[in-house]
């Protein structure tokens, strides 16, 4: 390194604000991207509730919030939810869950907080760039919010935003449509910094072979997320010219709305939208995944001291997923009339892309086989998410060929296959990537009592949710019912599990009191502990926790082995960190 | 502790931070612009009177082509400008570097002596579907120039002051700036054709 290469964060003290608000440090950021997002969960959680409230007791006044609504109120007058209402709630609980949740917190705060310390780096490459992306997100979700505020409400035409319903709209979709523009900006500047930083500042003697599997899933979804997105900016500034400037992208000839002719050129097409969202939220699907297969790797490897199985088969899979990930966009587009020859194209490639699915998570269940596995908060988590991703995962296949999908498309089965996938799997991969990192940010650890009584309510509740969602589905009910398919011959056999997955709900949101507090009351009073307190292998352990600010190591460390060597035969110890020179 | 190969190349790879960075930002940027030419193709497939919209347009073929030798020239003295840095010349790449910047603002004046022609004659984009690429198409472009016009005056402006504290790393900005500066010339390259000549 020459004298030129000293330029960058350096080491000057910084005000508050610096330090806290407009920090260039890869851990602060980190920890905003971690915080923000919490909240935004939360409150796309408590949207859901509301809806989960109506679908049990359709009409009937909400006894919490009857007071809370004047007798007037275009949302819900007297605590009766509306339905204009509701399908707001609907399309803003999926855009702030995926865009404003999982994403930001499985990438933008593990990330940011975690992949610089496993490679062994001072920073991220852009410092600068990275607070600008925190910031665009940040700007994104306020947007967002105050499209509340706006006559109509909110975004109402679903997380999807389908043409031409989506046209037509309220001004809710235009703020929907600017705030996605922030959040793909963000998402954007981003996946440019995690992966220069990944290629260029692996620390000495850390080759692409020995990056921990974490650090591989973050790069393959980086990836993802630079080249997904741009064709969903580019659908969103044509659908902003359709609302504000009068084209006809997406509107095509004759559109009657209300026995009205609607005034536009025409000749547009409803399923370019289609076509451009779903090649970005395919790959977003991964994006959703890949970073809690990550972290359920790390935490596996850990707990059950011996190296992951076939590290190189899920490197390859994970590339490979990526790849295919870019192919399969249609298979949500069955119903729209394609032909068999296009139909049968993308029913092949989604089989295909199971395969390194079901690779990776083979290779973490096999890694149990022979382990002396501890029970450790994280780990229990880690656990569940192997079967609750399968479930997820498996009840996807029926809906990835047409014949089946033509009975299932737009039941409640849908909902309960991707909800299997996202709740109960990555948001526990997320409280367990919490609850394993927590020593290494405060130098605490979180309550072992207080995690169990977490968790085992939480995984009770996240099944009693979703699970009665696939007979529901089965059974042919509609996911976008107001009345949560009251009013239908065919639901009302199985109309009692609406009350199931609402008090399941309900009790979620409840447990979740345990994991605030628990987080909470750990930061000052959790039970101190050493910089590796898990007897872990990767390189962010060997930095003081917290890790120094603007540098994270005392000295920069050095890779001498790959990232999983756990009870290597005849050394001394159970496990050989990759930061430990030779074995003395 | 600095961050490393902020001026010189990671020996492994080949490449410093910022090219690399710009590298990867141009492939986002393929898949903008590739969004949008495929749904030109596609809206242009379903079109039954796609040429009747294109010859009402009445698009100028001469400022077309005059644009685009601009933007080629502009290409060219970003070049010298860069090479004049690499043999320590700076009042030369002061020279080239302000052509470049004349260069892209000409563009920027001709694009808007086009888009006042068109609005004059009541053409605008909700009028038909090949006006309304032809806008969003050229105006993203039009975005990206001035996007660009502002970062080089700042890079000739205040952001010159760091020739004289770091001439390496002041080279490696300019490179970078060229690198965007080639794309979007190349993006007009493809769009001058697709929408003026077919």
């Amino acid at each position: 390194m020459s004298a030129d290469d000293h330029v960058g964060s350096g080491n000057a003290k910084h005000g508050f604000w610096r330090t806290y608000v407009f920090s260039t440090d890869h851990k602060t950021i980190g920890l905003q991207y971690g915080l923000t997002a919490m909240c935004f969960l939360l409150f796309g959680f408590g949207l859901m509730l509301l809806m989960r409230w109506q679908l049990a007791y359709p009409e009937e006044a909400n006894p919490l919030l009857k007071n809370l609504f004047g007798e007037n109120h275009p949302f819900m007058p007297g605590g009766v939810m509306m339905p204009d209402f509701y399908n707001q709630l609907g399309a803003m609980h999926g855009t702030i869950m995926v865009f404003l949740g999982i994403v930001p917190i499985a990438v933008g705060a593990f990330g940011n907080y975690v992949v610089p310390l496993q490679i062994g780096a001072p920073d991220m490459a852009f410092p600068k760039l990275n607070m600008a992306s925190y910031w665009c997100y940040f700007v994104g979700g306020v947007i967002m919010l105050a499209s509340f505020f706006v006559p109509g409400g909110a975004a109402n035409s679903g997380w999807t935003s389908y043409a031409p319903l989506s046209v037509i709209a309220t001004d809710g979709q235009t703020f929907w449509l600017i705030g996605m523009i922030a959040l793909i900006t963000s998402s954007l500047l981003g996946a440019v910094n995690f992966i220069v930083t990944i290629i260029q500042l692996r620390a000495e003697g850390m080759t692409f072979m020995r990056l921990p599997f974490f650090v591989w899933a973050q790069l393959v979804t980086a990836f993802l997320l630079l080249l997904a997105f741009p064709p969903l900016e580019a659908a969103g500034i044509l659908q902003l010219m359709d609302r504000v400037a009068g084209t006809s992208f997406f509107l095509p000839s004759g559109l009657v709305i209300s026995g009205q002719p609607l005034q536009v050129a025409g000749g547009g097409s409803a399923l370019l939208w289609q076509h451009l969202f779903w090649f970005l939220a395919h790959p977003e699907v991964y994006v959703l995944i890949l970073p809690a297969l990550g972290i359920v790797a790390e935490i596996i490897a850990n707990n059950t001291r011996r190296p992951l199985w076939g590290y190189r088969s899920m490197v390859y899979s994970t590339i490979f997923l990526g790849f295919m990930s870019f192919i399969v966009w249609a298979h949500h587009m069955f119903l729209t009339g394609m032909s068999t020859g296009i139909s049968s194209f993308f029913q092949t490639t989604t089989m295909i892309i199971s395969i390194p699915s079901v690779v990776i998570l083979t290779a973490l269940v096999i890694s149990l086989w022979g382990g002396s596995i501890r029970f450790t908060a994280p780990m229990l988590y880690a656990l569940a998410f192997l079967p609750m991703f399968a479930i997820g995962g498996l009840t996807g296949l029926p809906l990835g060929l047409s014949a089946s999908d033509i009975a299932l498309h737009d039941t409640y089965y849908v909902i309960g296959h991707f909800h299997y996938i996202v709740a109960p799997g990555t948001i526990f991969a997320v409280f367990a990537g919490i609850h394993y990192w927590f020593p290494k940010i405060t130098g605490r650890k979180m309550n072992d009592t207080l995690a169990k009584l977490h968790f085992w309510p939480s995984l009770l509740f996240m099944n009693g949710i979703f699970m009665p969602m696939l007979v529901q589905g089965l059974a042919g009910v509609s996911r976008r019912l107001y009345d949560g398919g009251a009013a239908y011959a065919h639901a009302q056999d199985v109309l009692y599990l609406n009350k199931v997955m609402s008090h399941s709900a309900f009790g979620l949101g409840v447990v979740q009191v345990i994991f605030i507090i628990n987080l909470v009351w750990s930061i000052k009073s959790g039970e101190k502990v050493s910089r590796n307190p898990w007897d872990a292998t990767t390189l962010e352990w060997a930095a003081p926790s917290p890790p120094l600010p603007h540098g994270n190591f005392e000295t920069l460390p050095v890779a001498y082995r790959g990232p999983t060597e756990y009870s290597v035969p005849g050394s001394s110890s159970d496990f050989t960190p990759q930061f430990q020179a030779e074995e003395s | 502790m600095d961050i490393p190969y902020i001026v010189h190349a990671r020996p492994d790879t080949g490449v410093n931070n910022g090219k690399l960075g710009v590298w990867l930002f141009l492939a986002s940027e393929v898949m903008l612009f590739g969004a949008l030419f495929s749904t030109y193709v596609f809206l242009r497939v379903g079109a039954s009177d796609w040429h009747t919209w294109h010859s009402e347009a009445g698009l100028s073929i001469p400022i077309g082509t005059t644009n685009t030798i601009v933007l080629i020239t502009s290409s060219i003295t970003m070049v010298m400008a860069w090479a004049s840095l690499m043999m320590k010349e700076f009042g030369k790449f002061r020279l080239y570097f302000g052509l470049t910047i004349a260069l892209a603002l000409v563009f920027m004046l001709f694009k808007a002596i086009e888009y006042n022609a068109k609005f004059s004659h009541g053409h605008f984009p909700g009028t038909n579907n090949f006006l309304a690429i032809y806008y969003v198409l050229t105006g993203l472009h039009a975005l990206h120039i001035l996007g660009g016009i502002i970062v080089n005056s700042y890079l000739i402006g205040p952001g010159a002051k760091l020739w004289r504290t770091n001439a390496a790393q002041f080279t490696c900005r300019i490179e970078a700036a060229g690198l965007y500066w080639h794309f979007v010339d190349l993006v007009w390259i493809f769009l001058f054709p697709t929408l003026y000549l077919l």
